[in-house]
């Protein structure tokens, strides 16, 4: 749907590839196979876990976009509870209800060519991959932190300053560093960096009387299944 | 027994099917099926912070996620028993106002459009309506930079809060978006003249209408809905009035009237409901097509959308005219027991959140009512009283008539918490 955002450049994308399936914006549909795929979204389904490997299948690369199809996304939450409990908490008739136990990450069923971190994916980000692989270069979307794009523009650090508990330091760069710069702290949309140290980063928070659960709740959001968030926040289920 | 079967609904944001059963010439059964897998924000809810209600709901939908922000605001707010001051229910109204333009232009131009043309999409119309698509892009782009200004960011913007903002925009930053609403009103009034010598399908029915009615001015944010059969309740007595039901073939709940049944909330809504209180140029803009309350034809709501366009550009120039940038921020937000019922207009229908928070301040019941699942039912009755006329179209026209009659309503599935497989059956 970040596609269709793209006001200035859509028109102009429509012009340089060719749509094959995107029906969102188009009930036009061409056979695969396929130069590049981008695929959003979740595998949540037994459906979805075999329609993925079709896709794959049909595409020389697949590029996942989002939260949801990068590390499972808000649903993942349903991984660390009870799906049952939850389907009962929601639908009267759970039995109707078909999903899977887990929601999990693409490359957990398929091999990935690149993964575009964020919720919401940065629209800019998105052009730049898409141009990449027309175009036969390595994306530009750097892997370090938060911080680093905070001091590129200039911010002044929230959490040093002003004591307001921030994941920049752990948090995948991409957003242009949006929270700190409206005076609030970053809240992990766009998951883990290439090298998070989020023990450390815990013990800070904690020094700023975050209490112990606000801390588990922060890296429970819409990464809550990347790797490194889930090492930190299961560690502490297993101390309690 | 034939079956009209459409299986992926083009054009709708989230994924459906529709499947028609006819014995002889009579309908026998319509199910708008949702497929989109099914997602448990309400369970996902309970034991978080009311803090986070707003940037965890938001991510229900990518198009209207102001609305969700707004709803949980509201909701969180009535159980804390806080009030937000002028200057902060003015800048919500002005954020909102960039969603249903963004929203709005997405939905008539390249989604809605496309069907009174004749064209599979969008990008196949702007090959030879290049200006009208562009048109289009433009407003969506005002809506866009509203909401980038106030938020941060157009999805999922990150400046809202309980209580107000984070940080309030200063008012040379509001004065610089001027020039382009400005110029998107135009082209929203032009857009208006354009699209009302579309040839609209011959369709009414005596719908019940239900929306906010606005205290001031054409409702965005409110506290009391009304529709045109004698519904009129406070946000608190909603539960009483509404029911969702679940069926077999849907993983969207649908919501009817205890008291009646189905219902229809959106913009023929709205405007049903509210025409008295649009601005000058947008009731102008109404009357200048030939459009007034009531207007049953739900064919005719891309019109309703584009007026609603014009009031939410109107509504923002006169806010920003107005905004000295005084004022705090946010008010401060307290923990305590209690229930919360937050009711707004989002671009596809009202929204409904309830919250029940504990003392500690974490959320132990919530409830979301999307309009998609409100608007279901009543797409099933139109689908309903259209499908006589696919017998006589082959299935890829009876298809393109059936998908016209789901976008009418704009669902969005994937908020629906989820389009179109069109099966005929006839016996």
């Amino acid at each position: 749907m970040s596609l269709l955002d793209c006001e200035d450049e859509l028109l102009a994308l429509g012009e340089s590839i060719e749509i094959a399936h995107f029906l969102e914006a188009t009930r036009r549909t061409i056979r695969g196979p396929y130069d590049l795929t981008l695929v959003e979204g979740s595998i949540t389904t037994p459906h979805d876990a075999q329609r993925i490997r079709r896709v794959r299948s049909e595409s020389r690369f697949l590029v996942t976009i989002g939260a949801c199809a990068t590390a499972g996304g808000i649903q993942a939450l349903r991984n660390f509870g009870n799906v049952k409990e939850f389907a009962s908490l929601v639908y009267a008739r759970p039995d109707y209800i078909e999903t899977l136990a887990t929601s999990t990450a693409i490359a957990d069923h398929v091999a990935v060519d690149f993964e575009l971190h964020g919720c919401p994916i940065n629209k800019r980000q998105l052009l730049d991959v898409i141009s990449s692989f027309i175009n036969g270069r390595s994306p530009q979307t750097p892997a370090h932190s938060v911080c680093v794009e905070c001091k590129r523009r200039g911010t002044v650090c929230v959490m040093v300053a002003h004591g307001t508990p921030c994941l920049g330091p752990i948090t995948h760069a991409g957003c242009g560093a949006l929270c700190p710069s409206f005076a609030r702290g970053c809240y992990g949309c766009y998951g883990p960096d290439e090298a998070p140290n989020v023990p450390s980063l815990m013990n800070a928070w904690a020094q700023l009387s975050t209490p112990p659960d606000a801390i588990k709740r922060v890296l429970r959001t819409f990464n809550v299944n990347a790797p490194a968030f889930r090492r930190a926040h299961s560690h502490e289920d297993d101390q309690s | 027994m034939k079956t009209i079967k459409v299986n992926y609904l083009a054009r709708v944001e989230g994924e459906g099917a529709l499947r028609i059963r006819f014995r002889g010439d009579q309908v026998r059964d319509v199910e708008l099926r949702i497929f989109e897998p099914p997602r448990f924000f309400e369970a996902f809810l309970r034991g978080r912070h009311f803090a986070e209600a707003p940037d965890l709901t938001a991510r229900i939908c990518g198009i209207c996620p102001v609305a969700y922000q707004m709803s949980a605001c509201a909701a969180v707010e009535d159980a804390l028993a806080i009030r937000v001051p002028d200057h902060i229910s003015d800048l919500r109204r002005l954020i909102y106002c960039g969603e249903w333009i963004e929203s709005h232009s997405l939905h008539m131009f390249m989604l809605h459009a496309p069907d009174f043309l004749g064209f599979d999409g969008a990008l196949e119309m702007a090959k030879s309506h290049r200006d009208a698509v562009s048109r289009g892009l433009a407003i969506k782009r005002a809506g866009n930079e509203l909401i980038r200004t106030l938020g941060g960011r157009e999805v999922h913007p990150i400046n809202v809060r309980v209580g107000g903002f984070y940080s309030l925009p200063a008012p040379a930053e509001l004065r610089a978006l001027i020039p382009n609403l400005t110029a998107a009103r135009e082209s929203a009034r032009e857009a208006l003249e354009w699209m009302s010598h579309f040839e609209f399908p011959e369709f009414e029915r005596d719908y019940e209408f239900v929306a906010l009615r606005g205290e001031r001015n054409y409702p965005f944010i409110g506290k009391r809905l009304q529709s045109n059969k004698g519904l009129d309740i406070g946000a608190n007595q909603y539960d009483e009035a509404f029911e969702e039901r679940q069926v077999s073939h849907s993983n969207a709940l649908q919501s009817v009237i205890k008291a009646r049944d189905h219902y229809v909330c959106g913009p023929l809504a709205r405007f049903n409901m509210n025409f008295d209180l649009l601005t000058k140029v947008a009731s102008e803009a109404a009357r200048g097509v030939g459009l007034a309350a009531p207007c049953r034809n739900p064919f005719r709501s891309i019109l309703v959308r584009c007026i609603e366009t014009i009031e939410a550009l109107e509504q923002a120039l006169t806010i920003i005219e107005y905004y000295d940038g005084k004022g705090a921020a946010h008010v401060e937000a307290k923990a305590r027991a209690g229930t919360g019922y937050g009711l707004s207009e989002a671009p596809r229908g009202t929204l409904y959140h309830r919250y029940r928070i504990d003392e500690a301040g974490l959320i132990d019941d919530a409830n979301i009512v999307p309009p998609t699942s409100q608007n279901q039912p009543s797409i099933e009755d139109d689908l309903r009283e259209i499908a006589p006329r696919m017998l006589t179209l082959d299935h890829a026209e009876a298809t393109r008539l059936a998908e016209r009659a789901v976008r009418n309503y704009d669902p969005c599935i994937s908020c629906a918490t989820h389009f179109l497989k069109l099966t005929m059956e006839r016996e």
